[in-house]
């Protein structure tokens, strides 16, 4: 409260005065002025309170429940109640359990893979030189083209008389090329892998340099007068400095991975034979294409499940090491 | 001693530039080939003019593009999804985000509580009971002069902007910052008469600039890039937004060179915002890393 102006002042002397001079008891007044700035408040609150209830906690709601029916998207016949059934026809599905794998596979290797990377592009650009902003806008570059320009782009690069094949079949001398990447079962999930890495790599080299940033100059400073290699810095300064960074990177991008879908529904349908079909891919198969609204809540039931679930681990894992 | 030290930097500076290169090629290829016909792109492809806006250069591929699908309707699409998405959603968010930071409200606790709570479930997850739910949904349709309900949000402009107008990041951002600016102001504008509307308006928006600058990249990148959504909720050629044209495209076999035009025309605009308010950009996402 450090309003000086003298105006302002009489102002509310004024008010105060008349206040004190109308016959409503004070109470009351206090009580209405209270409902009504209640009301006011709930007023700003309630647009986005009743969006947010609207297209977040009721499907999610509705969701938990058509998993236990046969809803369909679009059908003249009520929806019913039916037990389990889809837990049961789901767990009995090869497909679902191939998309499993499948996203384990991609989360396995781009876990590890895409965060040391961003990481690494992080560390070659934290310090100030000549031309930084230059390499950061180029890193940053790949994360500004949409995934499905990228799924395009890169299902022309990796097509048989592609780019990819060409660059091999020169840097080999004509030993390897021709290679139908996309059309393998062995070599189409890497080459998802690959340029999905490429893709989002960028994205959490910034999360890594917000990172970097936090930490105190003055630790490095002090390394340097203990005089410690560039490694030794890293291991005792950098790395225990991006101890939140890290558990939250984890998160992400195991997340992200597990909700593979516009590259595999670009580049594969999910072929050749199931070999990079996904859980979100399947799910849109059955809910949108077979109209199964049921069987699809109850993959995303799973889903989420498999998500809270990692979440929890991930969340309790970095607590303990704290 | 000196000499390792000028090594590594050497050695630094080439890391940087081959992940620079590896950063970059698809993107130039990209856009190199857009301009060329499809045999000069693959006559050039085994060598280092693949990447190089040489030879036959025309912007044939653009035209080609236009010619066969209406992509500046695509294109016009998703510039206006996107526009209102990102106006609504600054506007809704902060006025919730003030609601919950400044005023006394009761129970405002658990309510932002529950938002907050919204941030762990990946759309993904929503998306197909969503797609049902909309489907039951009742729209007022203007039917000439008389309004008609009609029901069912599917093949619609509305499907693609109403649901992801509120949300829960954006109102975390603006709760965060709002909660730095000092209250003091509020009860500064108050004894001058100020309504709490206004004081929103014209004393704490105003002072909300970053925080709205990171709101608005936030929403316009999944609005522009958004892909899994339309792609089930949007079937008419006049209502899709351009991923869903791009596959679309795509799909009519037509030449590589025109498919790297869609691209490069759909992706120009982006990298050109992206070039233009680069510090905020970087800053959005920065702290779109607290959302884990």
């Amino acid at each position: 409260m450090a309003i000086s102006p003298l105006p302002t002042r009489s102002r509310a002397n004024r008010a105060a005065d008349r206040a004190a001079s109308t016959t409503t008891p004070a109470p009351t007044r206090r009580r209405s002025r209270n409902l009504r700035e209640q009301l006011r408040g709930w007023g700003m609150i309630a647009p986005a309170a009743i969006l947010l209830l609207l297209f977040i906690f009721l499907p999610a709601i509705i969701g938990f429940g058509l998993a236990f029916t046969n809803a369909r998207l679009i059908s003249p016949r009520p929806v019913e109640f039916v037990g389990v059934d889809n837990f049961a026809r789901l767990f009995a599905d090869p497909s679902f359990w191939r998309a499993l794998l499948n996203v384990g596979y991609f989360a396995v290797v781009v876990v590890p893979v895409q965060s040391a990377l961003a990481l690494v592009m992080a560390l070659l650009i934290n310090k100030k030189f000549r031309g930084v902003n230059f390499f950061r806008t180029v890193y940053f570059l790949p994360v500004v083209t949409s995934m499905v320009v990228v799924s395009l782009l890169w299902l022309f690069m990796y097509s048989k008389d592609g780019l990819f094949n060409e660059i091999l079949n020169r840097v080999t001398f004509g030993l390897f090329g021709g290679i139908d990447w996309l059309n393998e079962t062995t070599t189409a999930m890497p080459a998802i892998i690959i340029l999905s890495i490429w893709q989002a790599a960028g994205f959490h080299m910034i999360i890594w340099l917000s990172g970097l940033q936090s930490i105190s100059g003055e630790l490095y400073e002090a390394s340097q007068l203990d005089g410690t290699s560039r490694w030794q810095q890293f291991k005792y300064v950098t790395w225990p400095g991006l101890r939140h960074t890290r558990s939250l990177i984890l998160v992400t991008i195991t997340i992200q991975a597990l909700a593979l879908f516009d590259q595999v529904n670009v580049m594969t349908q999910g072929g050749p034979l199931d070999s990079t079909t996904t859980i979100v891919y399947e799910a849109v198969q059955t809910g949108f294409r077979q109209q199964d609204t049921a069987y699809a809540s109850a993959i995303s039931l799973v889903f989420f499940a498999i998500v809270l679930l990692i979440s929890v681990v991930q969340r309790h894992l970095t607590r303990e090491k704290d | 001693m000196k000499n390792t030290l000028r090594l590594t930097n050497a050695g630094t500076m080439l890391a940087r530039i081959l992940l620079a290169i590896a950063a970059v090629f698809p993107i130039v290829f990209m856009l190199v080939s857009s301009l060329k016909p499809d045999t000069q792109i693959f006559g050039d492809m085994s060598s280092v003019a693949a990447f190089l806006p040489i030879g036959n250069i025309s912007v044939d591929n653009y035209t080609a593009v236009f010619d066969r699908v209406p992509a500046a309707r695509f294109l016009i699409n998703s510039i206006g999804i996107s526009a209102i998405t990102v106006a609504l959603g600054v506007v809704i968010n902060s006025m919730c985000a003030f609601g919950l930071s400044r005023m006394q409200v009761r129970g405002k606790r658990i309510v932002f509580g529950a938002i907050l709570a919204t941030l762990i479930v990946p759309f993904q997850t929503l998306a197909l009971p969503l797609l049902w739910w909309v489907n039951q949904l009742p729209w007022l349709e203007m039917n000439g002069f008389s309004l008609e309900l009609s029901k069912g949000w599917l093949d619609t402009y509305q499907v693609q902007i109403i649901p992801f107008i509120a949300n829960a990041f954006s109102i975390y951002l603006y709760h965060q910052y709002f909660e730095s600016i000092p209250k003091e102001l509020d009860e500064a504008a108050r004894i001058d008469g100020a309504g709490w509307f206004k004081i929103y308006r014209q004393v704490v928006m105003p002072l909300a600039g970053p925080a709205t600058a990171t709101v608005a990249i936030l929403t316009f990148l999944p609005a522009w890039n958004s892909y899994l959504w339309p792609l089930m909720v949007v079937q008419s050629e006049e209502l899709r937004p351009v991923m869903v044209g791009m596959q679309y495209f795509f799909q009519l076999n037509v030449s590589w060179g025109q498919v790297m035009a869609y691209g490069s025309l759909i992706t120009i605009p982006v990298v050109v915002m992206f070039i233009a308010f680069q510090r905020s950009f970087i800053n959005s996402i920065a702290s779109s890393g607290v959302k884990g």
